[in-house]
């Protein structure tokens, strides 16, 4: 049987390779795509811990997860589209409207 | 089993590199779908097919999906060429990826007194009592965890919402702007900001 410690590695390494992603890809549908990284590595951790625990909380969170990242991607690309609208740019260094 | 594990943890780690260090962003979702197929794997090794089929119906199925159609729509294409202005970001984030893995290793090494997994429930035993198996998700879905799933529908209620008003064309700024090039496009968007800001 694998050791619960593989997966929760595993999972930190696709975690931070999404941190790493939102970093330096200066594209903003490139960096959502890290932020979907990051959540499926939690999702790993979760199910993972469900399996060990024998308790099914943890397939239901990775559900309502699943979930909020659909919402999440729904929005933000329409953020997206909006922004490529006005800009007319999809890169984040000039989307600074807000900065001082 | 480890073998299992081991090859689809291969595949999502590479799959995932790719993610993060392509310049096209239709090959970083193409590498998305390698990462979730490969923890959707995974999530079979941990006995929950109904998450691993869930998986891959939502995330390569409709988010990736939809983030293609966003690629394409937009014509990322012409980004490509604009200079990167933050260089340094890309030194920055070796070591931060070193002290972050450090971290989060270290914490992983107090697991190793972890409870030993359940035995394997045999389907011959009991047929739909499993763990992950759909009735045992429905069952707890829909009565102990009731209220989160009637607040996800209604987040979801409001994604729908919050996405269509996003994408309505305002009709202020709605004129169809012929393609330009970037000098000019810069120029407009100062106009648009602008007039933003009036």
């Amino acid at each position: 049987m694998i050791p619960l410690s593989w997966y929760l590695a595993l999972s930190a390494v696709l975690f931070t390779i999404g941190v790493v992603g939102v970093i330096i890809q200066r594209n903003v549908i490139a960096q959502f795509m890290c932020i979907e990284l990051m959540l499926n590595a939690v999702n790993l951790t979760f199910v993972a811990f469900s399996r060990y625990l024998g308790n099914t909380t943890g397939q239901l969170f990775v559900f309502i997860v699943l979930a909020v990242a659909a919402a999440e991607a729904a929005v933000g690309l329409a953020i997206i589209i909006c922004l490529f609208r006005n800009r007319e740019t999809l890169n984040v260094d000039e989307a600074d409207l807000l900065k001082l | 089993m480890q073998i299992l594990f081991l090859l689809f943890a291969a595949l999502a780690v590479v799959a995932a590199f790719n993610v993060i260090l392509q310049r096209n962003p239709l090959y970083s979702a193409i590498g998305l779908i390698g990462t979730l197929i490969s923890v959707a794997a995974l999530f079979l090794t941990l006995a929950a097919p109904f998450i691993a089929a869930v998986q891959i119906i939502v995330y390569a199925g409709a988010i990736v999906v939809l983030f293609v159609f966003v690629i394409m729509l937009l014509n990322v294409r012409a980004e490509e060429s604009r200079a990167d202005e933050q260089k340094y970001l890309r030194w920055l984030a070796a070591p931060l990826f070193l002290a972050l893995l450090a971290e989060v290793f270290l914490a992983v090494r107090y697991v190793g007194d972890a409870p030993p997994p359940l035995p394997a429930v045999r389907a011959a035993d009991a047929p739909r009592q499993w763990l992950g198996s759909v009735e045992t998700i429905g069952t707890d879905m829909f009565t102990t965890y009731v209220l989160p799933f009637e607040a996800v529908s209604v987040l979801i209620l409001m994604a729908i919402i919050g996405a269509m008003l996003l994408a309505k064309r305002d009709p202020q700024f709605g004129r169809r702007r012929a393609p330009a090039e970037p000098a000019a496009a810069a120029g407009r968007a100062e106009e648009v900001g602008a007039g933003a800001r009036r």
